[in-house]
């Protein structure tokens, strides 16, 4: 058990390191010189001052060090909670930035992710149990599946938001509010979270619905069903076992399409101009902010590694297969 | 008898026709019998095998009637086989190395699918108990998994699972042909060991291995091309085979002193006949030494001899 875990948090923080590494370098790929473009839109006549600024800023942001210096620093400044300070939003510390970002993008995240997988599982059933769904889910749920991100949100920003105006196209509440505890705000914040709430809930419906089904007419075909079959069991022992021998899949499919979800999820708050982690990536890239862009991307390779890590668990926990190997293999 | 079977027809449909696995076999299997099945691949064993206990989903019932202990079994109707199954008629199946739910423990399993067969697992549990040790298992595989389970020890498990109710009809299909030689030997000698202690009345064992079969069976039929071909006691099919192709499949087993491989490799010359648009007359008729024009004709399959039947002109 103990090794099962220690050699995946091995993995884990492997990594979590080159995860790191990896983005400290890209910004600094980028082309352009961010703090000269910042200038440029300060639209500064004195050439000299111009001058001055630049270097006063490249030394605010650290960028006058040697490279192996600004990566030392930046995993000193990290394990502090500094992630810098943000150019396009100057001087507010990127951390804030994230932290006002993060409860929007999670709010997305988590009820169409666990809502479709919930969702998408009890249909996939249903499909592989009568013919009628099956030919109705299947197609469905592979247009779903094939459907982009971006397109979708597109879609219904179109059709829900601006022509049948029945919810709000962008934001995340009405531009003349002031977040607050007030049943005026929290609805308005419902509404504006439903769309791109809906576009991330189908996309991702699909494909589970399909995942199972697939999975369930696998298991119902596997040779343990054919044994339980053949010595008369009944039809809802063997659903059962299949169900359950199903869902176990379905849970390392959770894990592996984490990363697509979130990436969804990104493109689908920039259509939605909604102000989470993907709305900042965006203000990051267009004002070549490569402190906001380094953090926010950070936070969400650190949330997708915590969040595979409890699947790992829960997968450990409900499969006796993985148990069992835990405990040392086949005797 | 226990099992009487007449002139039973199962087809494969297909989009390109009918596959006529199984065309026509009539025999009978006596009280303690044990059955050894023999025949190349292709040749319809686990057709048969099947039809006995269920049809899978591509297999369609044509004709014919199967009877057990005097009952007709309904093997057109899915569900009203169920009544059989298990109780009277059971499986031990090809792949017993993945019979068991993976994510079950195997008592629970056994437990379950006792319970939803209206048959109290408490009823049973100490004469599970007794035949685990009777194929030197130890009570506590009940608390493991499949997994945690050898090859071996899966195959037993599986063994005593399929008999716990006693039926009168145990199918075994090509149950050691995925083992070692020694467990191969392990296996056949349970096999007859259950029908001695009447765990099951009588036994069909398929296999496409007449030598392995020999030791065990009391009587051995042949198939050939979804037909049968010869049916007599052990001794007499391999010792003095009238059908053309038995004596040829006996030719082609490796012998005393001769290396296997040698002669595995020289086998029966040319294939069994495909059976969508199976030859017309004796199935056999294009690998066979004897064939005339006679053949040209089904030949009968009758008794010339006592408890000694063959389907072949040729034969008197
Ligand atoms: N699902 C199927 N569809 C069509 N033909 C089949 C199918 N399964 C078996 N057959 C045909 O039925 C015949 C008998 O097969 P089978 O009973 O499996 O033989 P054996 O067990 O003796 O090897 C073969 O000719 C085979 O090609
Ligand atoms: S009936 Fe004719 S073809 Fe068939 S086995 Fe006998 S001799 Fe050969
Ligand atoms: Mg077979």
């Amino acid at each position: 058990m103990r090794k099962y875990f220690g050699r995946k948090i091995f993995v884990y923080a492997l990594t979590f390191f080159a995860a790191v590494t990896i983005n400290w370098m890209i910004p600094r790929l980028m082309p352009g010189d961010p703090i000269k473009s910042r200038l440029a839109r300060a639209s500064l006549n004195d050439a000299g001052a111009a001058e001055a600024l630049y270097g006063y800023f490249n030394k605010m942001f650290g960028l006058d060090l040697p490279l192996w210096q600004q990566y030392l620093n930046f995993w000193v400044s990290l394990f502090q909670g500094d992630l810098g300070i943000s150019i396009w939003n100057f001087p507010t510390p990127v951390i804030d930035l994230i932290l006002g970002a993060v409860p929007y993008s999670l709010g997305l995240l988590l009820p169409s992710i666990i809502l479709s997988w919930l969702v998408g599982n009890w249909f996939g059933a249903y499909a592989a149990r009568s013919k009628w769904l099956d030919n109705t889910i299947l197609p469905i749920g592979y247009i779903l599946t094939a459907t982009p991100y971006m397109w979708l949100a597109l879609l219904l920003a179109w059709s829900l938001g601006i022509v049948a105006g029945l919810f709000p196209a962008a934001g995340s509440y009405g531009l003349s509010l002031q977040p607050a505890f007030t049943w005026t705000f929290i609805s308005s914040l419902l509404e504006h979270w439903f769309l791109p709430f809906l576009s991330l809930f189908l996309v991702a419906l699909g494909g589970w619905a399909i995942g199972m089904r697939n999975m369930i007419i696998y298991e119902l075909e596997s040779e343990y069903s054919n044994y339980l079959q053949a010595l008369g069991a009944p039809r809802r022992l063997i659903r059962k076992y299949a169900f359950r021998n199903a869902m176990l899949p379905q849970l390392t499919g959770l894990a592996v399409q984490l990363g697509t979800v979130v990436a969804g999820a990104l493109l689908t708050e920039i259509v939605f101009s909604y102000q989470g982690l993907g709305y900042l990536i965006l203000q990051a890239i267009q004002n070549q902010d490569f402190f906001l862009l380094q953090g926010t991307f950070l936070f969400i390779v650190i949330g997708v590694l915590i969040a595979n890590f409890i699947i790992d668990i829960v997968y450990a926990l409900v499969d006796p297969r993985v148990r069992v190997q835990m405990q040392g293999g086949a005797k | 008898m226990t099992l009487e079977v007449s002139d039973l027809r199962v087809y494969y449909r297909t989009l390109r026709g009918d596959v006529r696995a199984l065309d026509g076999p009539t025999f009978t299997v006596a009280d303690g019998e044990i059955m050894g099945l023999a025949g190349e691949s292709g040749s319809g064993k686990s057709t048969l095998s099947k039809s006995l206990i269920r049809l899978d989903g591509r297999m369609r019932y044509i004709g014919g009637s199967v009877t057990l202990d005097g009952d007709e079994m309904p093997i057109w109707d899915d569900r009203a086989m169920d009544e059989f199954r298990y109780k009277r008629v059971s499986i031990i199946p090809q792949y017993a190395m993945s019979a068991m739910n993976p994510t079950r423990k195997i008592g629970k399993m056994i437990a379950e699918l006792l319970e939803s067969r209206g048959v109290r697992f408490r009823d049973v549990r100490d004469e599970l108990h007794r035949r685990l040790e009777l194929v030197e298992l130890e009570r506590d595989v009940l608390d493991r998994y499949p997994l945690e389970l050898s090859g071996g020890m899966k195959q037993r498990t599986v063994m005593v699972i399929s008999t716990l109710l006693n039926p009168s009809l145990l199918i075994a299909d090509e149950v050691t042909s995925a083992l070692d030689v020694s467990t191969q030997r392990a296996v056949a000698e349970t096999l007859v060991e259950f029908r001695d202690r009447e765990f099951v009345k009588s036994m069909i064992v398929v296999t496409h291995d007449i030598s392995l079969v020999y030791q065990i069976a009391d009587t051995i039929m042949v198939m050939y091309g979804g037909r049968l071909a010869e049916k007599a006691s052990a001794k007499t099919i391999i010792e003095m085979p009238k059908h053309p192709y038995t004596k040829m499949l006996l030719d082609s087993l490796p012998e005393v002193g001769v290396k296997y491989e040698d002669k595995r490799l020289s086998g029966i010359p040319g294939s069994p006949p495909g059976l969508l648009n199976p030859p017309q007359g004796c199935r056999f008729r294009d690998r066979c030494p004897l064939a005339d024009k006679q053949c040209l004709e089904q030949p009968p399959f009758v008794e010339v001899e006592s408890d000694h039947h063959v389907a072949c002109w040729k034969a008197e």
